[in-house]
């Protein structure tokens, strides 16, 4: 009995299903990838993901064609008891597999870090003093998380405090994230921005929105009863048609304004229950 | 070896009256202890006045009764099982009493028993128990979100099943392969008679079975609304429901740290003549790998509970930032125990899979030493990538490429675990018997949570999916396609040797394929509900995500029926058809499969001798002109 080379086979079949999918997935897949091209930091959230993709497609049909074909090829025929070969290992094999996952691994991790520093931190939190910080002017505006409601201060405006997101379109926005009660997460979604709000954090995060549109914002961490209720929509808007909002809103909220605490990037959390 | 002296059973005093027996150390004394406990803590902690328990007046709750109740409720219940009897005898000079070592009868089954075969059987139960709780609440978050607003349970109750079947899995299920299986059968594997701290083993199941009773009665104290994560502040402002949380983490961290002490402690010294390291069954490596971790990570975490208990009750601040404490000490506390945690319940089942292939394919395990070093490669690594649950926290910003590298260097260890399982698969003889089909579904959902795991582990990506729906399918193909499909292999597999009595396999293959495909059919599609923007732990969602959502719901539905299907054929072929089991049904070569039916008390009439590892399976392959001996993956 002539057994059909079968590393040969796999390995044919392997690499033309490679061949074929990875093109399809990055091109096809890729660019509809979240979560989208609202900001600079999405555009590149998305390519991050396109890359990943792609990194993760042959390593998954590897597998997945791998256990079809031994489940196909290497049954025990009906009713029979037959032992397989005792083959306890191949030092070749197992050094390859090391040396490439250890190529994959590490050039995940190169990439990631210089997709990181390359993006100012790629819209997520990165805490008071961010590693990279993104040149030119930039537009501070502060989300101040609360249960169960995110509000938006603009220091440059006065202090106005806001109940809605409302951003310059291709203006480098200084986003500073803090809480007032317990951890928020501030979830922009179609800005590619996450980052937590802590009690007495300034979580700084940056984002340039290069498209007009809305946004959703949420909360995406676990802060008591109410947390899916946080829910809330953004706009971007035109430099102009910003100004026009911002001043009506420093207009409107004048009283209210000179009730608040003067900015400063974090502020005294309210007592819980118990502590504080 | 030590272990070449035999224990000596001890005769049982004969024709004790039943109402005799009733009296003494049992369940019976347990439960009534415990309550008397638990009220004596109650009052306590109602006489007691301070001035920073002011906060009490206004709110008509009281955390430092109930965490006192609690803890006098266990040690009561602890008492009564007679955990007390050897430690006071021996203080008054008297001999002990063995009423543990009892030897024979179902009733040793309901209370403290040291024989480590009961115990495994006592876990297994108990465990599932537990296990079918916690499904039961995934079942009624899963029912709530079939409507974008909340509806059915409304979101207290909603929060608080989600932290209930969060908790419920994490904690109790730690134990899920450990406790069963290891217990059962690490000492048999290594050639022991009993473990080597026999009441040690009892006390971590009796631990277990308390702390799953108190987090059931967080019902009764209004719930927890944190998840299981229990992030501070939050923690420190719910009712008191949370208490029974804390109590439930920290007795199941004790339970953890002394479970992993004693199989450290057993495999190391208790090994029979003749069984190397070299030769120890692979899954008793990955015991014990999983046991540095308990030993390791679980006392931080009972020492964060510890803390915040603190918080709640006499008003420290160790996590209240307005009085100089910090949220982000519990995150870093927490998550340095929480990502071990989380290799505690992946590491035995890389062990049960590896340790079942090479059984049904008829083949040697490929990479013996590979395997040994994928596992305690992610033992160690696991100590140094907690940092990647707070990428977007802000916390140590400038440390994120460090713990994206060290997340991503874990799956170099990881693939070893991969490598090992297709090598055995390959030019096999295999036969699908219900626990290969379980090992297999493995290799396929661990691949899928590892390659989604690249995506949260990348700082970047991470922007959009932490936190997200992305996050939860995540490390439920991880934990539930890693350790629940393994869980359910080594009953399929093992239960037969533990009862001589096997499943139905008409039933099992219907439970599995089921399971393995309504399990996809749920989280697969949860990737995609996370990337379009639906945060976990919420009850109210986009209106746009309802089909999606109303998908995923009947998978999960399908996906608890075939827990059913399980269910009725334990009952159905345990309890009431019996079907008998084979001394041997999968002609396996491990020593467990080769001593008699039922195991005799004491495992074996003479300590057995180890010239080989368990995997003698297959022919010697050196025909001319055939194959290499492994072609290329």
């Amino acid at each position: 009995m002539t057994e059909p080379n079968h590393a040969r086979r796999f390995a044919v079949v392997w690499l033309l299903a490679t061949v074929i999918a990875t093109p399809l997935v990055i091109l096809l897949l890729g660019p509809n990838m979240p979560p989208g091209k609202a900001t600079q930091q999405a555009t590149g959230q998305v390519t991050d993901n396109t890359v990943l993709l792609a990194m993760a497609t042959p390593v998954l049909l590897l597998v997945v064609i791998y256990l079809i074909y031994t489940v196909i090829y290497f049954r025990q025929p009906q009713g029979a008891v037959l032992e397989g070969p005792a083959i306890r290992g191949d030092a070749r094999v197992q050094t390859t597999w090391i040396i490439v996952t250890s190529l994959l691994v590490l050039s995940l991790a190169v990439y990631g870090t210089t997709r990181l520093l390359s993006d100012n931190g790629a819209g997520s939190g990165s805490g008071p003093s961010p590693l990279t910080v993104p040149k030119g002017p930039k537009l501070p505006v502060q989300v101040i998380g609360q249960q169960w409601a995110f509000t938006y201060r603009y220091p440059t405006y006065g202090g106005v405090e806001t109940p809605h997101l409302v951003l310059p379109v291709n203006q480098m926005v200084e986003l500073h994230v803090t809480s007032l009660d317990v951890i928020h997460s501030f979830w922009a979604r179609q800005l590619g921005v996450k980052a937590d709000a802590n009690p007495q954090v300034d979580n700084i995060a940056f984002v340039e929105p290069t498209r007009v549109q809305t946004f959703e914002v949420r909360c995406s961490e676990l802060c008591g009863i109410w947390h899916g209720e946080m829910f809330d929509h953004g706009s971007v808007v035109t430099q102009a048609e910003f100004e026009t909002w911002i001043h009506q809103q420093q207009v409107a909220f004048a009283p209210a304004t000179k009730t608040l605490p003067p900015y400063s990037t974090t502020y005294l959390p309210k007592p819980t229950r118990r502590g504080g | 070896m030590t272990t070449t002296t035999a224990a000596v059973s001890t005769p049982q005093p004969a024709g004790r009256p039943l109402w005799r027996r009733l009296i003494g150390f049992n369940l019976l004394a347990a439960v009534a202890l415990g309550v008397g406990g638990y009220y004596l803590g109650w009052f306590i902690g109602h006489q007691i006045k301070a001035p920073s328990l002011i906060y009490r007046e206004k709110t008509s709750e009281n955390d430092v009764a109930l965490l006192l109740a609690y803890f006098f409720g266990v040690i009561g219940f602890l008492i009564g099982l007679g955990f007390a009897n050897y430690p006071v005898s021996r203080l008054f000079g008297r001999p002990a009493s063995l009423r543990e070592k009892e030897d024979e009868g179902i009733g040793r089954y309901f209370g403290l028993c040291t024989d480590h075969k009961v115990v495994g059987i006592q876990y297994l139960v108990g465990i599932g128990v537990f296990f079918f709780i916690g499904g039961l609440n995934a079942m009624l978050i899963r029912t709530e979100l079939l409507h974008p607003t909340p509806t059915v349970v409304g979101p207290n109750q909603y929060i608080s099943l989600v932290g209930m079947h969060g908790t419920m899995m994490m904690g109790m299920m730690t134990s899920g392969i450990l406790g069963p299986f290891a217990n059962y059968f690490v000492p048999i594997m290594i050639g022991a008679r009993r473990m080597a701290f026999p009441r040690i083993e009892a006390l971590t199941f009796w631990l277990l079975m308390a702390a799953g009773f108190i987090l059931t009665s967080t019902i009764f104290f209004g719930g927890f609304p944190t998840g299981w994560t229990g992030y501070e502040p939050l923690n420190d402002q719910a009712v008191m429901g949370m208490d029974s949380y804390i109590i439930f983490f920290a007795l199941v961290g004790l339970s953890m740290c002394l479970l992993g002490l004693n199989m450290l402690a057993t495999i190391m010294t208790m090994r029979a003549p003749g069984l190397t390291w070299s030769r120890l069954p692979i899954f008793v490596w990955s015991v014990l790998a999983t046991s540095v971790l308990m030993v390791l990570a679980a006392p931080m975490l009972v020492a964060t509970l510890l803390m915040a208990a603190l918080d709640r009750t006499i008003n420290t601040s160790f996590f209240i930032a307005g009085g100089g404490g910090s949220s982000y000490l519990f995150e870093n506390l927490f998550w340095f125990f929480g990502h071990p945690e989380v290799y505690i319940l992946a590491l035995p089942g890389f062990g049960i899979v590896l340790e079942l292939l090479p059984v049904f394919t008829r083949k040697p395990l490929w990479g013996y030493r590979l395997a040994i070093s994928g596992m305690l490669g992610v033992s160690l690594l696991s100590f140094f990538v907690w940092q990647h649950h707070l990428f977007v926290s802000g916390i140590n910003a400038d440390l994120r490429p460090f713990y994206m590298l060290s997340t991503e260097i874990i799956s170099i260890p990881t693939g070893f675990i991969f490598l090992c399982a297709m090598g055995t698969l390959w030019k096999a003889r295999s036969s699908f018997s219900v626990p290969m089909l379980f090992c297999v579904a493995w290799v396929f959902n661990f691949l899928i949570g590892g390659l989604s795991g690249v995506f949260v582990s990348d700082a970047p990506s991470d922007t959009s999916t932490h936190g997200s729906f992305f996050t939860m399918a995540h490390f439920h193909y991880t934990i539930m396609g890693g350790l629940i499909f393994t869980f359910f292999a080594a009953i399929y597999y093992w239960v037969p040797k533990m009862t001589g009595l096997r499943f139905n396999e008409r039933l099992a293959k219907w439970h599995f394929w089921l399971m393995f495909i309504a399990f996809n059919s749920t989280f697969m599609p949860l990737f995609a509900i996370g990337m379009m923007g639906q945060p976990r732990r919420v009850s109210e969602y986009a209106s746009n995500l309802q089909a999606l959502n109303i998908w995923v719901s009947i998978s999960a539905f399908v996906l608890g029926f075939s827990m059913l299907i399980f269910l009725y054929n334990t009952v159905y072929s345990l309890i009431f058809v019996r079907l008998r089991a084979e001394q041997n049904p999968w002609r396996s070569k491990s020593i467990e499969w080769q001593i008699p039916h039922p195991v005799p008390v004491n495992n074996f009439e003479q300590i057995p001798v180890f010239d080989s590892d368990p995997y003698d399976y297959g022919v010697p392959l050196r025909v001319a002109g055939a194959q290499p001996a492994s072609a290329g993956t």
